[in-house]
C-alpha cells in the first residue's frame, strides 16, 4: 500500500513538471508532438530508475562532501547509454529530440530525486520512486504533446482527427509556453477544489 | 562581418530562451526583480564564455585524439562543474566586489542547461576557437536579454490583478509565450 502511494505520487499530486515545476526545458522543447513527448519521457524514466538504483546502492560508500559530483557522473553515464542506444535503434526520434537528450544530465528532476530520495532510501523504494516520477513526467509530457499536436496539426500520435489546416502557432514556440501555462493553471484549480 | 551575423542570429533570430527553450528554470526562478536578473545574466556570461573555451580544448585535444567522443556528456558536465567551483574560489580571493555581485548565482549555473547546451552545440557546429567564443558570448547576451525583458515585465505584474489560478508560474508562462511571439518577428532576418 505504502509502495503504491510512493509509485503514484508522481502522477498528479507531486507531478514533477506541473506541480514541482522541474525539468521545464525538455517539457517545452520536445512536446511538439505526442510521440516526441512519449519518447523523451521514457528516456528520462530509464535514466531516473537506473540512477536511483545505483545511487541508492552506493549511498553508504558515498562521502557526503563530494556526493553531488558522484551523482552527476552516475547520471551522465546512463544518459550516455540512452543517447547511444537511441542513436542506434531510433535514429529518427534521436534526431528530433536532438540536444535535449544529452541535456537529461542537467534535468533537475533526476538530480533532485537522487538527492532527495535515492540517497536516503533503500534500493526497492528508490526504483519505485524513480519509475513513478519518470512516468509522471512522461504523462505530463505526452499530455502536453497531445494537446499541442491536436491544436497545431489536428492529429494525435500522427492520426489525423481534424481535416484541413489547424492553429499552427501551437506547434511553434509560443504555443508551448501558452499550453503549459494553462495546463498548470488547470492543475492549480483542481488542487484547490479537492 | 561574419561575427556580426552570428551575434544578430543568436541573440534575436535563434534566441536561446524563446526559440530553443533552454534556461527556462532560471528564467522562471530568478526573474522576479531586475537586479537579480542582471546578476544572473552577468554570471552566465562569465561562465559560459570560459566553459566553452575549456570544453572546446578538451574536445579537440583530449576526446578527439584518443577517439573517446562518446564520453562527451560526462566529460563536459564534469569540466563545467569543476570550472564553476574554481571560478567561485578564485573570485572570492581575487575580486571580492565581483564575488559579492555574482557569488550567489554561481552554484546555480552548474544546473543551468544553457551552459552545457552551448558547449555541445559548439562541437556539433564544428566551430573553430574564435567563432566559438563569439557564439558563446552572443548566446549569453541572448539569455541576458531574455532574462531582463522578462524581469522588467514581471516587476510590473505585481500591480496587476491576476485570476486566482493563474497567479505565479502560469501567468509567467503566458507572458513568455507572448514574448516568444515577439521574437518570432525576427525569423529569417539573417541566416547563419
Amino acid at each position: 500500500m505504502n509502495q503504491w502511494k510512493n509509485f503514484t505520487k508522481g502522477f498528479i499530486k507531486e507531478s514533477p513538471t506541473l506541480v514541482l515545476l522541474l525539468g521545464m526545458c525538455p517539457t517545452l522543447g520536445v512536446s511538439t508532438s505526442a510521440m516526441n513527448g512519449l519518447g523523451m519521457g521514457l528516456a528520462t524514466t530509464f535514466v531516473l530508475v537506473m540512477s536511483n538504483l545505483c545511487i541508492s546502492a552506493i549511498k553508504s560508500l558515498t562521502p557526503d562532501k563530494v556526493r553531488i559530483p558522484i551523482f552527476i557522473v552516475v547520471i551522465a553515464a546512463f544518459v550516455t547509454i540512452v543517447d547511444l542506444f537511441m542513436a542506434g535503434y531510433a535514429p529518427g526520434l534521436h534526431k528530433q529530440l536532438g540536444i535535449f537528450i544529452p541535456l537529461i544530465v542537467v534535468n533537475c528532476i533526476v538530480l533532485g530525486r537522487a538527492e532527495a530520495f535515492a540517497s536516503r532510501n533503500n534500493i526497492v523504494s528508490s526504483i519505485i520512486d524513480g519509475a513513478g516520477m519518470g512516468l509522471g513526467f512522461t504523462l505530463s509530457l505526452t499530455t502536453l504533446g497531445c494537446i499541442r499536436e491536436l491544436l497545431g496539426n489536428g492529429s494525435i500520435f500522427g492520426f489525423k482527427f481534424i481535416p484541413g489546416d489547424a492553429i499552427l502557432i501551437f506547434i511553434l514556440q509560443p504555443g508551448a509556453f501558452l499550453t503549459l501555462g494553462f495546463l498548470i493553471a488547470l492543475v492549480n484549480r483542481l488542487k484547490k477544489t479537492t | 562581418m561574419e561575427y556580426i551575423i552570428i551575434i544578430i542570429f543568436i541573440v534575436f533570430v535563434n534566441n536561446i530562451v524563446f526559440a530553443q527553450f533552454l534556461g527556462i528554470c532560471p528564467l522562471l526562478g530568478v526573474s522576479t526583480r531586475i537586479s537579480t536578473a542582471t546578476g544572473m545574466a552577468g554570471a552566465v556570461l562569465f561562465v559560459m564564455t570560459l566553459s566553452t573555451i575549456v570544453t572546446w580544448v578538451v574536445q579537440r585535444y583530449i576526446l578527439d585524439p584518443f577517439n573517446i567522443g562518446f564520453l562527451q556528456t560526462i566529460a563536459f558536465i564534469l569540466v563545467i562543474a569543476a570550472l564553476v567551483q574554481m571560478v567561485e574560489i578564485i573570485l572570492k580571493k581575487a575580486s571580492p566586489s565581483l564575488y559579492q555581485a555574482l557569488g550567489i548565482y554561481l552554484p546555480l549555473i552548474t544546473t543551468n542547461c544553457t551552459v552545457l547546451a552551448v558547449a555541445i552545440q559548439t562541437i556539433t557546429r564544428d566551430l573553430s576557437l574564435l567563432p566559438a567564443v563569439v557564439f558563446a558570448i552572443s548566446n549569453a547576451l541572448g539569455f541576458g536579454l531574455a532574462l531582463l525583458l522578462f524581469a522588467g515585465i514581471r516587476e510590473h505584474l505585481a500591480l496587476v490583478r491576476v485570476p486566482e489560478g493563474m497567479k505565479g508560474v502560469p501567468i509567467a508562462l503566458v507572458i513568455a509565450g507572448i514574448l516568444s511571439m515577439a521574437f518570432m518577428g525576427f525569423a529569417n532576418l539573417v541566416s547563419w
